[in-house]
């Protein structure tokens, strides 16, 4: 069982412990444990069989995943990878839950069942039900993290089927060729920042394709430990991707780009598979890198105090840091102030806030405290879950009037009137 | 080791049971630090009041279980391992009290405060707090104190030692005992404050202190100087230094570590010499313009191949970058880092990049030399893999052969890294029988049942030899 692990990895650590002022975790419970340095060298001796998997269950479970500690590290130790390793060594172990792991295989990944998903709740929200329900309290019979994600959960709205169907040119020369990935929760709860996305590229001189035979990226089953999906799914996000010769693949959310950024490290003991993964790695960019080559025409002037949150996966994994400070920087008549503490994560981390929802919280409560200091009008995010984190944050400060939380894309759509 | 009865006595003292670690998950998350050896304690509590850690040492020394105070654990020397077992006193959470007195020019401090946050609460007030330790950033006051850390500003600002006014400590057998004060002067009685600084946990906790500040330097201005013998970069470093010049900071980088870090992230060093020296200049601005002048002309005379004056604040912070890289840089080849800090006095700096020299071919080891060279505390590091034993052993030998030959030149086993484990068995070889008796009598007194952070700086036999590895 233990040969899984990521033993090779750990010896990376020097113990220096310049992680711990960058995580999260051991910033908000205060244990070596819940540290990086810890976390690697649990690891290590569970490797060793020194301490069984159960035994280190409560601090890896606990780690965010984001990240912050590969971005710190004096000696490049590849965090991510042993995290991974644990991960699929404990899926391993106790077989998960049996649902879980039917939505993981098949739920994200088919269109069809997320928009039976999606309609339904559409449903829900349009005939005023959840109104009702918040009303009633009937939702107080859900455990309180449920009832605060019901409450911030964006209205849905359908993908602009035209924007998908054909090819979007742009008005004038074409300066770069993109294929979009739309992501499967992306697209299903914040469709609307995909068409955006489109609308954008467009705009700024790009022809944009989003292709049918896309899927899920993986993400959540990679985190989840189940990489045999992760992989199967790769490999057909790679065939799709490779139908035409685009100079690009681009998403708006953080969280995938990552994923899909590292689909060479996933296939890379695939000889088939390995090379053909590493270019499609590489065409990999988040939208706010194209738009920041990219000329972008604005015509609104947006007269608002904004700050960033960055997503940790952008900015750890994919390594953006700059281009979306610089776009928000270049909207006429907006007032950039960054967030102290800002590459925090927020908390958010995929399903973390709901699984561990105090600890999150706790997480959630000190970027509060730093978003406090500033006061912005609007928190600018690059990815959905920070998105809805940010939402739950202004809310449960009483911000909610004070401070609007919008994806980068919605505000450049709004500074050059695309809606 | 830790009694029923024990346990029972420490929970009546640190009533919160979150502070109180007692899983196997956390007790081996406090067996190391950044150095070597791996010790599991019995139990680690996280106090954060003088009154707890009283109570916590009463009890420790009533039972006689060997307690180990500790910061965030950065130390490079071994001083918080519980390398006999016991109790950790987990200080990293005692983070409550940061006070800067902008009229007195001092600050008082908790121990688990970040030594960062100090000099960037100082700085609110145009007041500096000097010492550096390049895990600044990371480590706690606390241990920064109980090893008298020092860093690169230490050429002229000095070290944590020349910061501290007064200390309240917690003594062996448990009482709080307040030591200096918060004036410039005090020489009443002996200076307790500068025995306890420096004295690795060994001697009692510290639960508060008392830092002197000083203003803030206006401005700074960095210097890169280029050479092809690091023999001249010797030279060139003691001329500056006698020229009635004092910069701030003087670090060197030798050909491997220059290579390494061109290697890992370019930065546009130059790769056809065999060393570089980089020079910080702290004053008004004006002065500092002229000094760099001066420094530029004593280098060339002393065979400097070319001087760079950074043109702004972005080439300065690339040049310092570089600095920094070297770390990450020479652990690419092989994953264990050894960083040594013996010391030397400035004038045998030559002397000892030649010695280091014939050790690096004599053992046939990967050994790159960085570090403060101005104040003669250069860093030998040495590039291993821990789980080589071989190569291990040829380590040991040659760790053991810079020791002696730091010593033999005049100078320190440690600059400001501290004995901890890893260099007791040399303590003799420096201080003499009588010195390092005199040392033993005073531990004896203030901690007649050895409780207090046993197993560091002093031998525990006559034979201990350095060990890099245990199992």
């Amino acid at each position: 069982m233990t040969e899984h692990l990521a033993y090779k990895e750990t010896f990376d650590c020097v113990q220096c412990g310049y992680c711990l002022p960058a995580c999260p975790t051991y910033v908000s419970i205060g244990k070596e444990s819940h540290s990086p340095r810890g976390r690697i060298n649990l690891v290590q001796m569970a490797a060793e069989g020194k301490i069984s998997i159960e035994e280190i269950t409560d601090s890896m479970e606990l780690c965010l995943g984001c990240r912050a500690c590969e971005t710190v590290c004096p000696t490049n130790v590849q965090y991510g990878k042993i995290l991974e390793s644990y991960k699929e060594v404990k899926a391993e172990e106790e077989k998960p839950f049996i649902l879980n792991k039917l939505a993981m295989q098949k739920g994200l990944p088919n269109k069809k069942i997320l928009s039976v998903l999606t309609s339904s709740l559409k449903l829900y929200q349009n005939s005023g039900l959840n109104k009702a329900a918040r009303k009633t309290n009937l939702l107080g019979l859900l455990p309180d993290q449920l009832q605060a994600f019901e409450e911030i959960t964006p209205a849905i709205e359908k993908p602009d089927k035209k924007l998908r169907a054909a090819v979007q040119f742009p008005p004038s020369q074409t300066k770069a060729r993109i294929a979009f990935f739309t992501g499967c929760i992306m697209d299903v709860f914040f469709a609307k920042i995909n068409d955006l996305s489109i609308k954008l590229l467009q705009h700024a001189g790009c022809e944009v394709t989003v292709i049918k035979e896309q899927t899920c990226c993986g993400a959540l089953q990679n985190h989840d430990g189940d990489r045999s999906t992760s992989k199967k799914l790769a490999k057909e996000n790679i065939t799709a991707f490779e139908q035409g010769n685009y100079d690009y693949i681009v998403n708006s959310i953080g969280g995938c780009g990552a994923m899909l950024v590292e689909y060479d490290e996933l296939l890379k003991d695939e000889q088939k598979w390995a090379g053909r993964a590493k270019a499609f790695a590489e065409k990999n960019k988040d939208v706010s890198v194209i738009l920041n080559k990219l000329d972008i025409a604005f015509n609104k002037e947006m007269n608002i105090t904004a700050t960033y949150q960055p997503s940790c996966h952008l900015l750890n994994v994919q390594k953006v840091s700059e281009a979306p400070v610089q776009l928000l920087r270049s909207i006429p008549e907006i007032t950039y102030i960054p967030l102290p503490k800002g590459d925090m994560c927020c908390g958010s981390a995929g399903i973390y806030n709901v699984v561990h929802y105090h600890e999150s919280m706790d997480i959630l409560d000190s970027k509060m405290e730093n978003v406090k200091k500033i006061v912005p009008e609007m928190i600018v995010t690059s990815n959905p879950g920070c998105h809805l984190q940010m939402s739950l944050g202004v809310k449960r400060e009483g911000l909610a009037h004070k401070v609007k939380v919008v994806h980068i894309v919605e505000l450049l759509a709004e500074a050059c009137g695309i809606k | 080791m830790i009694t029923d009865e024990m346990l029972r006595q420490l929970r009546k003292v640190i009533t919160s049971s979150a502070r109180v670690l007692t899983d196997k998950a956390d007790l081996v998350s406090y067996s190391y630090d950044a150095s070597f050896g791996s010790y599991i304690p019995d139990l680690v509590l996280q106090p954060i009041s003088a009154e707890e850690v009283s109570g916590v040492v009463k009890a420790a020394n009533h039972w006689k279980v060997p307690i180990y105070p500790r910061g965030r654990g950065t130390s490079l020397s071994g001083g918080p391992l519980p390398v006999h077992g016991g109790i950790v006193l987990d200080c990293s959470q005692w983070n409550q009290k940061l006070i800067i007195d902008s009229d007195d020019t001092v600050a008082i401090v908790s121990p688990g405060v970040i030594t960062a946050e100090i000099d960037h609460a100082a700085s609110k007030h145009g007041l500096m707090y000097p010492p550096d330790p390049s895990s600044a950033h990371v480590s706690t006051i606390g241990g920064n104190l109980a090893e008298n850390a020092g860093g690169p500003r230490g050429l002229k600002y000095g070290v944590t030692k020349d910061y501290v006014l007064g200390l309240e400590v917690v003594t062996p057998e448990g009482e709080i005992i307040k030591t200096g004060g918060r004036t410039i002067k005090n020489v009443t009685g002996y200076d307790l404050t500068k025995l306890i600084v420096g004295s690795e946990g060994t001697l009692g906790v510290i639960t508060e202190a008392t830092l002197k500040l000083i203003p803030r330097p206006q401005a700074a201005q960095t210097m890169m100087v280029i050479f092809d013998d690091i023999v001249d970069a010797g030279k060139a470093i003691s001329s500056v230094l006698t020229s009635g010049l004092l910069p701030s900071k003087m670090e060197i980088m030798d050909q491997s570590s220059i290579v390494a870090v061109e290697a890992y992230e370019p930065i546009g060093l130059p790769l056809d010499v065999d060393a570089i020296i980089l020079i910080e200049m702290d004053g008004h601005p004006i002065a500092i313009g002229d000094e760099c002048e001066q420094v530029k002309k004593v280098c060339l005379a002393v065979g400097a191949k070319e001087v760079i004056i950074a043109a702004d604040d972005e080439s300065a912070s690339r040049l310092w970058k570089a600095r920094k890289l070297v770390s990450p840089a020479i652990v690419r080849k092989k994953p264990t880092k050894i960083s040594e800090d013996a010391t030397i006095p400035r004038s045998k700096i030559p002397e000892m990049f030649k010695r280091l020299k014939e050790i690096k071919e004599k053992y046939d080891i990967d050994l790159v030399v960085f570090g403060h060279a101005g104040d003669g505390n250069l860093h030998p590091n040495i590039i291993t893999d821990k789980r080589d034993r071989e190569e291990m052993r040829r380590v040991e030998k040659a760790v053991e052969e810079i020791f002696a030959t730091a010593i033999q030149l005049g100078g320190t086993l440690s600059g400001e890294h501290g004995i901890g484990t890893m260099k007791t068995p040399f303590m003799e070889m420096e201080l003499g029988e009588a010195g390092l008796d005199m040392m033993k009598r005073i531990k004896l007194v203030w901690d007649p049942n050895n409780i207090m952070n046993p197993g560091k700086i002093f031998p525990e036999s006559k034979d201990q030899r350095l060990v890099l590895i245990n199992d």
